[in-house]
């Protein structure tokens, strides 16, 4: 290695060097795994490192860097791609562009106002940030809920993965060039956000789901809202489908791009469509049920390649699955409490307060202080549609969390992106990061 | 010899209206979005909301190319530099909008991590609230903009001293409740 | 929550002689010493538990009192792994302690790649050094950032904002 091109590979830029080690140092157990990448051994198994030619001079490859603000809509991630003329060999993922400090900030926030904070880390599904907190704080507090705040939280939890899956396809087109699918995904999504606005009173970050159930019932003529979404959902996808599956120009550039083992997915903790996409069958809500999956009928999923189009197919027929979970949820949902009638936990209804000296009270004291949860600590996760989205909980007793992890799908999917991008061409790059389907804001949180 | 040299009578009048006409008709906003105000800055960008209308729908991904920075999101103390840097690197006339509360103020996340605002960063013309600020809101942000360009100066040079009747100090729209989408101009 | 409560339809544990609790949602929690923590989930993963579900750190300084099993001594650190089996639809959570003066602890990048990312961030948070990492460095703040902000010595850095109110409850 000249010294000239040691000295690139530590660059300091404005923000501080990132060093990339260079390949010489590399050790032969990592080689061995970007060697047998997965393009050329189906199985992912075991290589060994001498029987390739892993010798390269390095004057041949270069490093270039993409971001944190470029075109792909997915945010600010930025990637250091060392290059061997248009062949991406590896990659580093660069993150913290967005680091908000959210886990301090929960710290500070009483469990009433905890779902201000966590909704805004994975934002285009809050819903399901706000439900695996509040199912983690009840967890501790040992609360059992009513079955329709279950149902209203899986029919919004559903929506909202219908919601998220269409943002997907719309930035997913645009980032492969069909700009008339980003229009189109915007358009269904705007039927969803209208309901949440109904519902909820905000069109994103809604703060509805709270520990105890939900903030309030659902509006009346809920049902043919959601009838009308599904309606022009179920008729439009049809469309999506025509537009984009059976394209010969997105069918090339998904097709065998980005691809990944089951193996590798497993070894790299990767969750959602990425690990459904080689052909493994985990998803939550099927096998480690929470609210009320257990009892309605949909199936999981599953690709055979682990590429980009598997996970276009997957997302795609998810939104299927979900508007069949949501007919059924239509149908069943059952009356009674939207929240858990504990005057601790949960705030009396608005009128109440006028009435009831103690009704003003639990208002204040819940508002204010908050109310306090038992010491210990609990790990609880549901299935995001990006994956497995955990939320590790302790509490010192007091009204606000000690610690406040949540385990990010996005963050630990990101791991995946190098082995997807190995041998892949720059022009790739972008459409294999869109498939992982990173959201910056729980990436950093 | 620029616009800066002319004296202003009745044929430079209209010249300058023409060239803020121009101007406001065809603000390309460079893509900025962090985090939750980029969807719906997206969402404005789409069919619902459309600011094709206003001639603003191509998102330029090169600064070199676009007028309008709109910082849609939370700005971390690593992205800080970056925001400067994309900011210098438009060309002027140039202006930035500070979408959201996080962007205005620093938002509901006062911490170590979060810029306390972004005009500590760039200088802001137009601060929209809310988080995140629905679609209309940002809309009616943008108009705000597109008046202040209607009746600002042309020559205005950020940073220069406060000294013509020109500057921006005390700016108020001259039709502020007026603002209506899709008024002709 | 005692060590060694034998019940009817608990697993058996995969380690024998290692302290486990229950925890608070009935998950199983299994408490080695820093010297065996490598093994135990080493064994974990042979046993089974093909995915690290999640790791992280907590910092108990200013906590009141935790249950833990007898034997195992409280540290200023705790890391968390969470680890998945996805044959048998379950999760084991190993609780470490790290002290505070010597706050190293082994890496699992050799049994789980997808350890890395996430131990980069309990460094980056915590300051707690993995030996064996391949690239430990910080991965959320900026390269030269002094301190590691979610200590519970290290402040919010809120920057006083000027109402004219009384200081609210935080």
């Amino acid at each position: 290695m000249t010294p000239e091109s040691r000295s690139l590979l530590s660059q300091e830029t404005a923000e501080g060097s990132q060093e990339m080690a260079s390949r010489d140092a590399t050790a032969p157990a990592e080689l061995e795994r970007e060697v047998g990448a997965v393009l050329r051994l189906p199985e992912g198994g075991v290589v060994n490192a001498s029987d390739f030619d892993v010798e390269r001079t390095d004057d041949e490859t270069m490093i270039i860097n993409m971001g944190p603000q470029h075109p792909s809509t997915h945010g600010v991630l930025r990637l250091m791609m060392e290059l061997d003329g248009e062949t991406v060999l590896r990659t580093k993922p660069v993150i913290g562009y967005l680091h908000t400090g959210m886990e301090k900030t929960g710290e500070e926030l009483t469990y009433q106002q905890g779902a201000t904070n966590v909704t805004r880390m994975d934002y285009l599904s809050p819903l399901n940030n706000e439900l695996v907190f509040a199912l983690a704080t009840e967890r501790l507090l040992g609360i059992e809920l009513p079955p329709r705040a279950l149902w209203i939280r899986m029919l919004l939890s559903e929506l909202q993965r219908v919601s998220s899956h269409l943002m997907w396809m719309a930035t997913n087109g645009m980032d492969v060039g069909s700009t008339t699918m980003m229009i189109f995904g915007f358009r269904e999504r705007e039927l969803v956000l209208a309901f949440f606005e109904k519902t909820t009173g905000v069109r994103m970050n809604h703060n509805f789901i709270r520990p105890g159930g939900t903030a309030a019932d659902l509006p009346d003529g809920w049902e043919d809202d959601v009838e009308v979404i599904l309606d022009n959902v179920t008729v439009r996808l049809d469309d999506y489908d025509e537009l984009l599956t059976g394209q010969p120009i997105f069918r090339e550039r998904m097709e065998g791009v980005g691809a990944i083992s089951a193996e590798e997915a497993i070894a790299l903790s990767a969750t959602g469509p990425i690990l459904r996409s080689t052909g493994v069958p985990w998803d939550l809500r099927r096998t480690m049920p929470y609210l009320a999956y257990d009892e309605v009928d949909f199936d999981v999923i599953v690709g055979t390649y682990g590429d980009n189009f598997d996970r276009y197919a997957i997302r795609l027929n998810e939104i299927r699955e979900s508007v069949r979970i949501l007919r059924q949820v239509l149908e069943r949902v059952p009356a009674g409490d939207y929240r858990v009638q504990d005057k601790k936990v949960t705030p009396p209804p608005r009128a109440r307060i006028d009435e009831s000296m103690e009704a003003l009270i639990h208002h204040f004291k819940i508002f204010t202080e908050g109310y306090k949860v038992p010491e210990g600590e609990v790990y609880v996760a549901v299935e995001s549609p990006r994956g497995e989205l955990g939320c590790y909980l302790v509490s010192d007793g007091s009204s606000k969390p000690y610690r406040l992890h949540i385990r990010a799908p996005s963050f630990v999917n990101l791991q995946s992106l190098p082995v997807m991008m190995h041998g892949g061409l720059v022009a790739d790059a972008v459409a294999t990061i869109s498939s992982v389907d990173p959201v910056m804001g729980e990436v950093d949180r | 010899m620029g616009l800066e040299d002319l004296q202003h009578n009745f044929l430079t009048g209209r010249i300058e209206d023409l060239v803020k006409w121009a101007r406001r008709n065809s603000v390309w906003p460079v893509t900025f979005g962090l985090a939750c105000c980029a969807i719906e800055m997206m969402a404005v960008g789409a069919a619902d909301f459309d600011i094709s209308r206003f001639g603003m729908e191509v998102f330029r991904a090169s600064p070199r190319q676009a007028d309008l920075m709109i910082v849609a999101g939370r700005v971390s103390q690593k992205m800080a530099p970056v925001l400067r840097q994309v900011y210098d690197q438009m060309m002027e006339p140039k202006w930035v909008i500070s979408m959201g509360v996080c962007a205005s103020t620093g938002g509901m996340f006062n911490n170590y991590a979060i810029v306390q605002g972004v005009d500590q960063v760039v200088p802001v013309d137009v601060y929209a609230p809310g988080c995140p600020p629905s679609p209309e809101m940002l809309l009616h942000a943008i108009l705000t903009l597109h008046e202040k360009i209607r009746t600002g100066a042309i020559t205005r040079r950020r940073g220069a001293p406060a000294g013509g009747p020109e500057e921006l100090a005390g700016w108020v729209p001259e039709r502020p409740d007026a603002v209506r989408l899709g008024t002709p101009r | 929550m005692s060590a060694d409560t034998a019940e009817v339809d608990r697993p058996a544990p995969v380690v024998p002689g290692v302290a486990r609790t229950s925890g608070t949602d009935g998950g199983e929690i299994v408490h080695p010493g820093r010297d065996r923590y490598h093994d135990v989930v080493a064994a974990h993963r042979d046993a089974g538990f093909e995915m690290l579900a999640d790791l992280s750190a907590v910092d108990y300084l200013a906590h009141p009192g935790r249950h833990l099993p007898d034997g195992v001594a409280p540290a200023r650190f705790e890391v968390v792994a969470v680890l998945l089996s996805m044959a048998q639809r379950r999760r084991v959570r190993v609780r470490v302690q790290v002290p505070e003066d010597d706050p190293v602890v082994a890496s699992l990048w050799d049994l789980y790649r997808g350890a890395e990312a996430l131990e980069r961030e309990a460094y980056d948070m915590f300051g707690i050094v993995f030996s064996g990492h391949p690239d430990l460095s910080r991965i959320l703040m900026p390269e030269d950032w002094e301190g590691h902000p979610l200590r519970k010595d290290f402040g919010v850095g809120r920057v006083p904002v000027q109402f004219k109110e009384a200081p609210g409850p935080r």
